[in-house]
């Protein structure tokens, strides 16, 4: 995420905070949609899923070499959405439905095992280079507040905040989205009012694969791509979701947003070699005082 | 004080609430060796609660609990532990991947050496210690009629034999006050006699029982003194007789068209 | 009834002693020597780990960093203060339990999920100062080792390594064995199936849990030692969070909870990469793919999974 204008600069205090402010939001809403990600196939079925970060990594790389084929980009983005959507209901049909009943720790490894995998899929189908996408508006920064931001950031944080406002619609206002979160609130009960709960868990992996990958071709043309970027997000977007309160969608998008902004302030104002460093302190200063995250409940112990 | 008239368990004013609704208000019992004292109520009355306050596993926001005098109020269950108090779950917390032996001897954890370097090395001393652990958790495992299952998982064993699991896990500690929830839940009428005479002989040898018990009749044959709690109250308190004849009890229990199941539940 | 006690405690490292022993006459060359002694080096970081999270229950994924830390400790300690490569291990083990007990206890307040990201995060810490201390650990790319000489003796060839891992092996799995049936052993198995119902029992859960991380942190200490020694050479991405959930995912597929499973656990990842490297660019996929199957057929792990197989069929 260093090209996202982190790095020190000189001129004014404040445009040189709204600088910093833009570039660490750019990278939090990347970070936020993996760990919008985690949180739906984690209320779904709690599931950790560290290939979440894959999904992002295909979004852009298929992308890039669709579109290389000659396809227009808006149709490879379709395309690599599809491909990763794809991806998201064969790990669940292949991977996670066989081992279904067993512990969570067996779980996340079946997961790491698939993320493991999928980046050497990657690295077959593709190839071990460094990837980008043009720009969707032209590489001319816009000047704001004295501060000279991107265009594809405002892609970038448009597209999270669009994503967010149709998951809400969906989860809200759909009978589909309502079966998620009754899967989610109680899969026993889901199941008793005829809710086909595997259906749902499937669906959580689908949503959530094409979730990644929007984040992962909305931000190519800033962070560049390739076949192995996916661990450090997925990593990042699990420290997101955990420092929000796991299973908090809210939660998520919020420790997305701030773990973006205390790397892009960290790497500007303390170190860039420590950026992150600085956002695992916070997450660890945070955890201290409310160990179930920003927005987790304290829970009491029933017995 | 005067040691002698000082009950070993003394509960007052005790109280806490779970957003906003008072579960356990305000409430005050004694328990002395050699007493089985029984605290009884409808469902949601607040008696797993008041076991949690006591035990020390939540923080009462009102009132004190002492021990043997001492006030030991909102103290760590190990260290309450410590102080000869110990108590059963009424929704089992067994330690389910070891055997009935090991969770009987995880009770006995208080009385064992704790050498960290010795445990590493096996030293004598650890091995001495683990055969003492295991023949006293076979005693007591013979006590509560388990002996055939010592080497079973406590994930194979059945819910009543998990109760009384508990309860040899609990006494392996030595505990000068017992509390025990819903022992005899679970269990046939031959069981449930068996468990009645246990906490009997556990009273008659000091030991201050509490008891948290849905089976009636258990209670009224076993319990020296009834505690009534109705949502989170006290309702009335006293000697099992006293307590079978109360109005008041009988219509919180199974409300005023129920009083002949009341009877008959309190016969 | 003692035999059931006592058995495991001599059985599995009289079995690991067998192995190493018959290992060596059955391993062809130097190369195979050197594999074995690393799966050896690993295997003793992965014990320490599966004491922390198969029998207490409590993740950590950070263990690499105090693996780190017994690594760069044998590396820093005799540069810089000519302490002798012995000493500076005992000096790396040290460091690193006194720094897990000093982080364990706010952090071992933590639970589950939360507790993997705190240890990851923590984790993250140690590994980023040593690849951005340059000036003491080499930076990125890693520092040379002193080689170990004992009374005038220089310890060299992959012969030698393979008996003094496999040694240390053989005594790691002792004392394991030994912590898990003993009274402290108990109270970590207990606090993982119900923190309240040991607490009850009088077990301080708190204390409980940072004897076994200090324990934990000093087994990958020392293996983190002891692959430096036999490397002559130190790379921070052995510190790194990669390493640590590779070490996480050795407990798992071996088996929570069995220190035979640990082995498994690292022998397959260790000799897998090595076999795999046939398969040049697929490498991954089929590394990744045998994870998979490995955890969806035997769920438990490969020890447990196949023991109950096991048992089953002969039911």
């Amino acid at each position: 995420m260093d090209k996202a204008r982190g790095g020190k600069q000189h001129g004014e205090p404040m445009p040189e905070l709204l600088q910093f402010c833009v570039s660490g939001l750019t990278v939090g809403a990347v970070y936020a949609l993996v760990a919008l990600g985690f949180t739906i196939i984690y209320n779904a079925s709690d599931v950790v899923n560290f290939a979440q970060g894959e999904f992002v990594m295909i979004g852009g790389m298929t992308t890039v070499f669709v579109a290389a084929a000659g396809v227009p980009l808006p149709l490879a983005a379709l395309v690599a959405i599809a491909v990763a959507m794809g991806i998201g209901l064969l790990l669940h049909r292949l991977a996670i439905e066989p081992a279904r009943g067993a512990s969570a720790v067996t779980l996340i490894i079946i997961t790491i095992g698939a993320s493991i995998f999928l980046r050497g899929l990657a690295q077959v189908v593709f190839d071990k280079q460094f990837h980008s996408l043009p720009s969707f508006s032209g590489d001319t920064p816009i000047a704001f507040g004295g501060a000279a931001i991107l265009p594809q950031s405002f892609w970038v944080l448009g597209g999270a905040a669009v994503i967010v406002v149709l998951l809400w619609a969906f989860f809200n206002r759909t009978l589909l989205g309502k079966a998620v979160l009754a899967t989610a609130a109680n899969r026993l009960a889901a199941r008793l009012v005829g809710i086909n709960t595997s259906f749902v868990v499937g669906l959580s992996f689908v949503l959530s694969a094409a979730i990644g990958a929007v984040a992962g071709i909305l931000v190519t043309p800033i962070t560049l791509t390739s076949y192995d970027v996916g661990t450090l997000l997925a990593l990042k977007g699990f420290a997101a979701a955990m420092l929000g309160g796991m299973g908090n969608p809210l939660g998520a998008v919020v420790g997305g947003l701030t773990v973006g902004l205390l790397e892009a302030f960290g790497a500007g104002y303390i170190s860039s070699t420590y950026k992150d460093a600085i956002a695992f302190i916070v997450i660890l200063a945070v955890l201290f005082v409310m160990p179930g995250g920003l927005f987790g409940k304290a829970s009491v112990e029933r017995v | 004080m005067n040691a002698p008239s000082t009950p070993l368990l003394a509960v007052e004013e005790i109280g806490i609430s779970f957003g906003g609704v008072k579960a356990v208000d305000h409430v005050s019992f004694t328990a002395s060796p050699g007493e089985v004292f029984s605290i009884i109520g409808p469902n949601g009355a607040g008696k797993t609660t008041l076991f949690n306050l006591v035990s020390g596993v939540y923080q009462p926001k009102t009132g004190s609990v002492r021990l043997a005098g001492e006030t030991v109020t909102a103290l760590e269950p190990n260290l309450l532990a410590a102080r000869g108090l110990s108590r059963t779950f009424q929704n089992l917390q067994v330690f389910f991947r070891m055997s009935a032996r090991e969770n009987v001897m995880v009770g006995r954890h208080l009385k064992e050496r704790r050498g960290l370097l010795a445990h590493l090395l096996a030293l004598p001393s650890t091995g001495r210690q683990n055969r003492e652990s295991t023949e006293h958790a076979d005693r007591l495992l013979a006590r509560v009629g388990l002996s055939d299952h010592a080497d079973t998982a406590a994930a194979n064993m059945p819910y009543g034999a998990l109760k009384r699991l508990e309860i040899a896990r609990a006494l392996a500690a030595e505990p000068k006050v017992l509390l025990l929830d819903e022992p005899a839940a679970g269990c046939n009428p031959v069981e449930t006699e068996e468990i009645e005479r246990l906490i009997r002989k556990i009273a008659d040898e000091g030991v201050a029982v509490v008891l948290v018990e849905h089976d009636m009749k258990l209670v009224m044959r076993i319990s020296d003194r009834i505690l009534v709690l109705d949502q989170g109250r006290m309702l009335a308190e006293g000697l099992a007789t006293d307590i079978r004849s109360n109005p008041k009890v009988i219509e919180a229990y199974l409300g005023t068209h129920g009083t002949r199941e009341a009877n008959l539940a309190l016969d | 009834m003692l035999k059931t006690v006592l058995a495991p405690r001599f059985a599995v490292p009289l079995v690991l002693a067998v192995l190493v022993v018959g290992l060596s006459f059955a391993l062809p060359s130097n190369f195979y020597l050197r594999v074995a002694a690393l799966v050896w080096i690993s295997a003793l970081a992965v014990i320490g780990l599966n004491l922390l999270m198969g029998y207490a229950g409590q993740v950590s994924l950070g263990h690499a960093g105090f693996f780190g830390i017994g690594a760069y400790a044998v590396a820093v300690l005799p540069a810089q203060f000519s302490l002798h490569p012995l000493l500076a291990a005992l000096a790396g083990a040290l460091a690193a339990g006194l720094l897990a007990y000093v982080v364990g206890r706010p952090i071992l307040r933590l639970k589950g999920h939360y507790l993997a990201v705190a240890t990851l995060g923590f984790g993250m810490l140690i590994a980023m100062t040593i690849s951005n201390e340059a000036w003491l650990t080499g930076g990125p790319d890693g520092m040379p080792v002193e080689r170990l000489t004992l009374l005038g003796w220089r310890v060299r060839g992959a012969d030698t390594w393979y008996w003094i891992t496999g040694g240390l092996l053989v005594i790691g799995a002792w004392i394991a064995g030994n912590l898990v049936a003993s009274p402290t052993g108990r109270a970590l198995r207990a606090l993982h199936d119900s923190e309240v119902a040991a607490r009850v029992a009088g077990i301080d859960v708190a204390r409980a849990k940072l004897t076994v991380f200090v324990i934990s942190a000093v087994y990958a200490a020392v293996a983190g030692a002891a692959l430096a020694l036999v490397n002559g050479f130190v790379t921070p991405d052995k510190a790194n969070f990669m390493h640590s959930i590779e070490l996480v995912t050795m407990v798992v597929l071996g088996g929570m909870g069995s220190i035979l499973g640990s082995v498994a656990g690292a022998a397959i990842l260790v000799v897998l990469p090595q076999v795999l490297t046939s398969f040049h660019d697929y490498e991954h996929m089929v590394l990744g793919l045998i994870m998979m199957v490995i955890m969806i057929v035997l769920r438990s792990g490969i020890v447990p999974g196949l023991a109950s197989l096991l048992t089953g069929r002969r039911k």
